[in-house]
């Protein structure tokens, strides 16, 4: 994480989809080196703010910072030269790719080499191919996957995908990482160690998780902020949001566990 | 044998080695048919090469297009206008000038394509290939009218002949200079699609077929991806026009009506989207069926006419056969089974033949962003 690390900042951005207000002003910061939860319920607007965040919805009103910088007119396409890596909540994984390639398409924005040398298959395509191979089966490694590295996702089980949607997002080594509901459909053992990973993550970058469960938010987070009907009603270390009455309230009625 | 192995390891040593392996067969088929065949290779090899590109379009970065032949129309035209006159061009230039153009239109159009979706980007396709005819009538003080331009095709170089006098011990026929040509030509554009399908960018353009947004958030800008993967595939159907041009020596719009887009789509399909080899074999067979199933016709009884008609009718049959029993094309599922019987414990999965996908999945879907 070094001294040069960047923090992405929401100011007050708001979108509208027809009548309904998805955010209103809301204003957060991810930092380096620590883990901030987006939690509230369902339609609360978080995956319509890590939309905003990424440049797939541009807010109505309200700005986005990366690192001081505005990033004005984002195209998502340009997020992972700046640093920033996402995962999607349904997984969207390329099907008809290997594990291993879908990782290297991760990678890619690292590639030196380009179209004419592709074309050629000139050697320092292959150099360049074999050191994005090597770095994409290190990932793959670290989360334990490597074994599965020449099937195709489609064969794999639920947990074994979400690694591969992960490993695709890491690889790139970037400084802040978003994570939408990376815990659901993890069996109790598999949540652990999203945890303990999670945290092994904040050491390296920032993460930034929106996530249904409770246990794992209140466990990993140093940050919470809590959306409600597009408003933050609530933000600030686990134990501030755990109790806080507008949180409690937003939540009554759906099973906090 | 272990130099051997590394060569084959890399992408440009196994290609090349292929390639060498292919020149030979090239070299052997062509010397032991007659000229009749010849011109029929040759037809065979300009379907191949346009097919080609075709199948990495398709196959590779899901987009359909109906105006394949439009294309080849574009190469075929800057062919017959750059060898018409004297002096004449050396036909290599003029096939990369065609080439070249070819994929300037590709630019354009493939930006308009990149925006087209399924039905839509079929139906605009399609569109080019109906209207591309009337070019060629509505500018017919340059480009011919009805009657087309006719080419001049040089005489076969000398070296050529005396090259081919060393090899073969006889002497070159024009039809067979012309067969060398094209299937050289195909050589070469096969390599190099080979070689793209292979690196980063194939690579990204099969990522932007399965799922855009997570192509994007891999860095991926998707209208850059979309519209050179339709240049590369313009580049390859310009070439075949090229060819075409030199082999049929006239170019005119009845060469150019929408049948030859659906014969490179029938060719790509019945071969296995995404596969060179598929397009390959796709090509062959709809040069060689045709006549096959005329004399089987004649043989039967069927007086000429109707023997005629009988190819088309059997094509349909084919190609409904294919998308029903065996949806990743000849080659995909002949690759399935060959593996299959090599590691009988691994169960076939549809999805997972990374150069034969199922033609069921060409139409790209838009997904909606919030997910
Ligand atoms: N593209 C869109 N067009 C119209 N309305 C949308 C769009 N995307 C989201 N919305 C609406 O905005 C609100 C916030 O949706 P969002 O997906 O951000 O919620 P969420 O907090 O991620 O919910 P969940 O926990 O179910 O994933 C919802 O009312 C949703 O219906
Ligand atoms: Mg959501």
């Amino acid at each position: 994480m070094g001294s040069s690390a960047r923090s992405l900042e929401l100011r007050d951005a708001s979108v509208r989809f027809g009548g309904i207000a998805a955010l209103s002003e809301v204003s957060l910061t991810a930092r380096p080196g620590r883990v901030l939860g987006v939690i509230g319920p369902n339609g609360a607007g978080k995956t319509t703010l890590f939309n905003v965040a990424c440049g797939f919805v541009r807010p109505d009103a309200g700005s986005i910072h990366w690192g001081g910088q505005e990033l004005r007119g984002l195209r998502p396409h340009q997020l992972a030269r700046l640093g920033i890596a996402r995962t999607l909540q349904g997984l969207g994984l390329f099907d008809r790719l290997t594990v291993l390639e879908n990782v290297l398409v991760g990678a890619d924005p690292q590639a030196r080499t380009g179209f004419l040398a592709g074309l050629l298959a000139l050697p320092r395509a292959g150099r360049d191919e074999a050191r994005l191979r090597s770095r994409a089966l290190e990932t793959l490694d670290q989360l334990g996957i490597a074994g599965q590295a020449d099937r195709h996702p489609g064969a794999l089980p639920y947990a074994v995908r979400k690694k591969v949607a992960l490993a695709r997002a890491l690889v790139a080594e970037p400084e802040l990482v978003m994570l939408d509901e990376p815990a659901s459909g993890l069996s109790d053992h598999e949540l652990s160690e999203l945890g303990t990973l999670l945290r092994d993550l904040a050491s390296r970058m920032s993460v930034m998780l929106v996530e249904h469960h409770m246990d794992l938010v209140m466990s990993v987070c140093d940050d919470i902020t809590v959306l409600d009907f597009g408003r933050v009603i609530a933000s600030g270390t686990p134990d501030e949001v755990r109790d806080d009455p507008a949180v409690l309230a937003a939540y009554l009625g759906e099973a906090v566990t | 044998m272990r130099r051997l192995a590394a060569v084959w390891h890399s992408t440009l040593g196994r290609h090349l080695l292929v390639t060498a392996a292919a020149v030979l067969v090239v070299v052997l088929v062509v010397e032991s048919v007659d000229d009749f065949r010849a011109v029929q290779l040759t037809q065979m090899a300009y379907l191949g090469i346009a097919a080609g590109g075709l199948t990495v379009l398709t196959g590779l970065n899901g987009q359909i297009s109906l105006g394949h032949g439009a294309l080849m129309a574009v190469g075929a035209y800057t062919t017959a206008l750059l060898v018409s006159d004297d002096p004449v061009l050396p036909l290599p230039v003029a096939l990369l000038t065609a080439t070249a153009v070819t994929s300037a239109v590709g630019v354009v159009i493939g930006a308009a394509a990149a925006r087209l979706r399924g039905p839509y980007l079929a139906g605009a396709t399609l569109a080019l290939a109906v209207a591309l005819p009337g070019v060629a009538l509505h500018f017919g003080e340059t480009l011919g009218g009805e009657q087309g331009l006719r080419l001049r095709v040089p005489e076969t170089p000398g070296w050529v002949l005396d090259a081919a006098y060393f090899v073969t011990a006889h002497d070159l026929t024009r039809s067979k200079y012309v067969a060398y040509l094209a299937w050289f030509t195909l050589v070469v554009v096969y390599l190099l699609l080979a070689n793209l399908a292979r690196s980063r960018v194939g690579r990204r353009w099969r990522a932007v077929r399965d799922d855009e947004v997570a192509a994007e958030l891999a860095g991926i800008h998707l209208g850059r991806a979309r519209v050179s993967a339709f240049v590369v595939s313009a580049a390859a159907a310009g070439a075949g026009g090229a060819v075409m041009a030199l082999a049929v020596r006239l170019t005119a719009p009845t060469g150019f009506t929408l049948t030859l887009s659906l014969t490179l789509l029938t060719a790509v399909v019945l071969g296995g989207l995404g596969s060179l080899t598929g397009a390959l074999a796709g090509a062959a067979l709809l040069t060689f069926l045709p006549s096959v199933i005329t004399d089987a016709g004649t043989s039967a009884g069927l007086d000429d006419i109707r023997a005629a008609e009988l190819a088309p009718l059997v094509y349909g049959v084919v190609m409904v056969a294919v998308v029903l029993l065996a949806p990743r094309g000849l080659v995909g599922t002949l690759h399935a089974g060959w593996r299959r019987l090599r590691n009988p414990a691994v169960t076939p999965d549809p999805t997972t033949s990374a150069d034969a996908a199922s033609p069921g999945a060409t139409v790209a879907t838009s997904k909606g962003d919030t997910r």
